[in-house]
């Protein structure tokens, strides 16, 4: 049993937001720079530049990619031999969503659902915890933001429909969501599970590197099908018509109910922001 | 890419009917922010028969929450967020005379019909180029709803602020006509 601090994980937390708002992904980068080569739009290949180039300014002066800095997601691989001490998990993440978006200067963009009123600090962090084998702890900050969330759904099809209703309704899905996302998006897909399982694969599967390429064969038919057919839309990048409306579609599919056949699209705007530290 | 034009503020028709979907815009002078909360303000205040926080005749609003300054900087990172959620407000404000919009995303017929009638344009600031957006703006100053926070309304002055022109008066509409061009079935 390995003892670590809370402390640690607060200290963690907060860190990696500030290093998700500010840094964009090496692999996101890469991505804007090969879409660059491909898009045939001046205004798009425009866009791209100037992307590319809000990156290094970024960077440059630590300031946020984008002003929506998002909800604090945060994933935990919690290894089944660590023994946590010093206090709760929950509030020790809490604090460090509260440390980073403060000393970061990064926008608080949580509140109340009805009165609209800002909790002030960017709490709660939306959490969540796997319990895995080992004696280490992963952490995954994931700010999302609220104009590609808002384009995100989940839907039950019919069986019968099969993986060609399952493809039509990803399509639609950034076809209706258009410019809004802020695209090239990343089109994050969980096929099959429940309700909620649905939800949270497809936005596990943003997590995963633009351009790394998946373990099975059959997603990866679905994924190359799907980033084919999205980029023939001609939505282009902040949809201004082009021929990269997605940088890439990442699916992740686990068995369903004999009754049921779930997808979950989760959007995710270009900037595709996640950082991670093992402790 | 069409040509570059630089143009000022407040705008007027002369300058509003020389622009087409599509164009390169530098404005300069000064915009005002709002998004969703103090959009909800300024209708309930248009209701109520009172006098708006700043003249809106010929003025552009740009829809952004940017993120705090840090120290020394007049404002943080500072992109479009998305322009529908304020399409149940716009045309009472167009109806007033603001002459121009700056946000991300598609708009509501009503407001396109609205922008036609009044001679006003919809541009387009790239969204989530917000570093880059934020060096073209000078100064921020709230000047109406401080307790909103991010939603407040700034008086910002801008150099060189860049945006494409996304609906022009002509009826024109960069979203559809550019997915129509490079749609491939």
């Amino acid at each position: 049993m390995r003892e670590v601090s809370v402390g640690e994980i607060t200290k963690v937390v907060r860190d990696l937001f500030i290093d998700a708002n500010i840094n964009l992904g090496e692999d996101v980068l890469a991505a804007f720079n090969q879409a660059l080569e491909v898009e045939e739009s001046p205004i798009g290949k425009e866009i791209l530049t100037e992307l590319i180039e809000n990156a290094r300014i970024a960077k440059e002066e630590e300031m946020p990619i984008c002003q929506d800095t998002g909800l604090a997601v945060v994933f935990i691989e919690l290894g089944q031999d660590v023994h946590l001490v010093g206090g709760d998990l929950t509030e020790a993440i809490n604090k460090g969503v509260r440390q980073g978006y403060q000393e970061g200067y990064l926008r608080k963009s949580t509140c109340h659902c009805f009165t609209r009123k800002n909790t002030g600090d960017n709490t709660p962090a939306i959490i969540h915890l796997e319990v895995v084998p080992g004696d280490k702890i992963k952490v995954i900050a994931a700010p999302k933001g609220g104009g590609s969330e808002n384009m995100s759904r989940v839907t039950m099809l019919t069986p019968a429909v099969g993986l060609e209703g399952v493809k039509d309704f990803v399509l639609q899905r950034v076809k209706e969501s258009g410019s809004d996302p802020c695209p090239p998006v990343v089109v994050g897909v969980g096929i099959g599970g429940t309700f909620e399982q649905a939800a949270l694969i497809a936005k596990k599967a943003l997590l995963r590197p633009i351009g790394s390429r998946n373990p099975d064969p059959e997603i990866v038919a679905i994924e190359e099908d799907l980033l084919g057919r999205i980029n023939n839309l001609g939505i282009g990048p902040q949809g201004y018509g082009g021929r990269v409306t997605a940088l890439a579609v990442h699916v992740d599919m686990i068995p369903c109910h004999i009754a049921s056949l779930l997808v979950a699209v989760n959007i995710q705007c270009h900037a595709q922001r996640h950082k991670e530290k093992t402790i | 890419m069409a040509e570059v034009k630089r143009v000022t503020t407040p705008l007027i028709d002369e300058v509003v009917e020389g622009l087409r979907i599509g164009d390169k815009l530098l404005i300069t002078g000064v915009i005002y922010t709002g998004r969703d909360a103090a959009h909800k303000r300024l209708i309930e205040l248009i209701e109520g028969g009172e006098k708006l926080p700043f003249e809106i005749k010929g003025q552009i609003i740009y829809y952004v929450g940017p993120s705090p300054a840090k120290p020394g900087q007049p404002i943080g990172s500072a992109g479009p967020t998305t322009s529908g959620r304020m399409d149940a407000y716009s045309p009472k404000l167009i109806e007033r005379g603001l002459k121009g919009m700056i946000g991300k995303g598609m708009r509501s017929q009503e407001v396109k019909d609205a922008m036609v009638k009044y001679k006003v344009v919809y541009l387009g600031a790239t969204g989530g180029a917000a570093a880059l957006i934020a060096k073209s703006i000078k100064k921020a100053e709230v000047i109406a709803y401080e307790d909103l926070g991010p939603e407040a309304i700034r008086r910002l002055e801008v150099e060189d602020f860049p945006v494409i022109v996304i609906n022009d008066i002509y009826g024109g509409d960069l979203y559809q006509e550019g997915e129509a061009k490079y749609r491939r079935q």
